[in-house]
């Protein structure tokens, strides 16, 4: 009886294994993918999060049809500082082309977050992803990282360090002119 | 001075005092710094809140210094840190979901260690009492030649 319950025991912790490891995002496969122009569906697209104002809720779904430059910051983040203003800058452009930068902050207090997004005039909608679980579907382990999402809700660009304003204008246009 | 004046005075020093003392005693400390942070994780390096040097650790430090002026208990504090920054700022994991076999597997792991043993061990020492003596014991003892040789060799070291 002894030596079931011990491979039982043994055969449930190997499960857990199993289970923990497949709960691990692998960024890789989606910068792979992408480098491979092979874009994948955004992930959670439907995952409502709280906007930072604390008025709703929204979702990468309600953005449908609109290029969506997704920026994972931090406001206590050195880099996010340094690219604040350029993403505030592009923000307008974005909008005479059917597209919008959305925030997402995480590890992060809202009052400091509020702060940042006076700071450096955040005209874009900021969610909060307080468990973490959405950044962590696209492989994000820190901050700053940002993700180009296309009209037909595909990540088709994404950097895994600050952007910089060349990298925007390399990157966004091809993506603009892309019909739904 | 008169009784009456000696009431009235102290009637005014009440209603003068009365608001600070009761402002003191809401925004009290009702929690130690210390122990909120020995509880606490940062949430970006993973390391104990109370060593951790990241930009992120001085902004939770910062913010629970606020919530213990505020008067908050340790509890509130907690609570209020897991809806900043979700549960992983606690050191120990809520005991719920996928999170409770944290608690329940090592208990379960050393029973059944324990049962192990407690069944095993005394077959185990049976069976080494039922095999007798270890086999070079049980050899053929020494002739006389070798016995001497041993002795000879023993002596040197003696």
């Amino acid at each position: 009886m002894l030596p079931g319950l011990v491979t039982a025991a043994a055969v449930a912790l190997l499960a857990l294994l199993t289970f923990g490891v497949s709960q691990q995002n692998d960024a890789s496969s989606i910068d792979s993918q992408v480098a491979h122009g092979k874009f994948p569906a955004a992930p959670n697209a439907r995952q409502a999060l709280p906007l930072l104002s604390g008025h709703g809720t929204a979702s990468l779904a309600d953005f449908r049809g609109k290029v969506v430059v997704l920026n994972v910051f931090a406001s206590w983040c050195d880099p996010c500082k340094a690219e604040a203003p350029i993403l505030a800058k592009e923000q307008p452009i974005l909008a005479k082309h059917n597209a919008t930068l959305v925030g997402v902050t995480y590890k992060d207090l809202s009052s400091a977050t509020e702060q940042f997004d006076r700071q450096y005039h955040l005209s874009y909608p900021v969610l909060r992803d307080v468990s973490g679980s959405f950044v962590s579907s696209f492989g994000a382990t820190g901050v700053p990282e940002t993700f180009v999402i296309n009209r037909k809700g595909q990540i088709q660009a994404l950097q895994r360090f600050p952007v910089t304003a060349k990298w925007l204008n390399e990157t966004l246009p091809r993506i603009l002119e892309e019909k739904s | 001075m008169s009784r009456g004046r000696v009431v009235t005075l102290a009637l005014s020093l009440a209603v003068a005092l009365g608001p600070v003392a009761a402002s003191r005693a809401a925004t009290a400390p009702k929690a130690s710094y210390l122990d909120v942070v020995n509880d606490v994780m940062c949430v970006v390096c993973h390391e104990p809140l109370g060593v951790a040097q990241s930009p992120e650790a001085y902004q939770e430090r910062d913010y629970i210094r606020q919530l213990i002026a505020q008067g908050k208990t340790r509890k509130e504090i907690e609570n209020d840190l897991v809806q900043q920054y979700g549960p992983a700022v606690l050191s120990r994991p809520p005991a719920h979901g996928v999170n409770l076999l944290v608690y329940i597997i090592p208990p379960v792991v050393l029973v059944l260690g324990i049962v192990t043993l407690a069944i095993f061990l005394p077959r185990w020492r049976r069976r080494a009492r039922d095999a007798g003596p270890p086999s070079a014991a049980k050899g053929k003892p020494l002739d006389a030649g070798d016995a001497k040789r041993l002795n000879d060799e023993l002596g040197r070291y003696a």
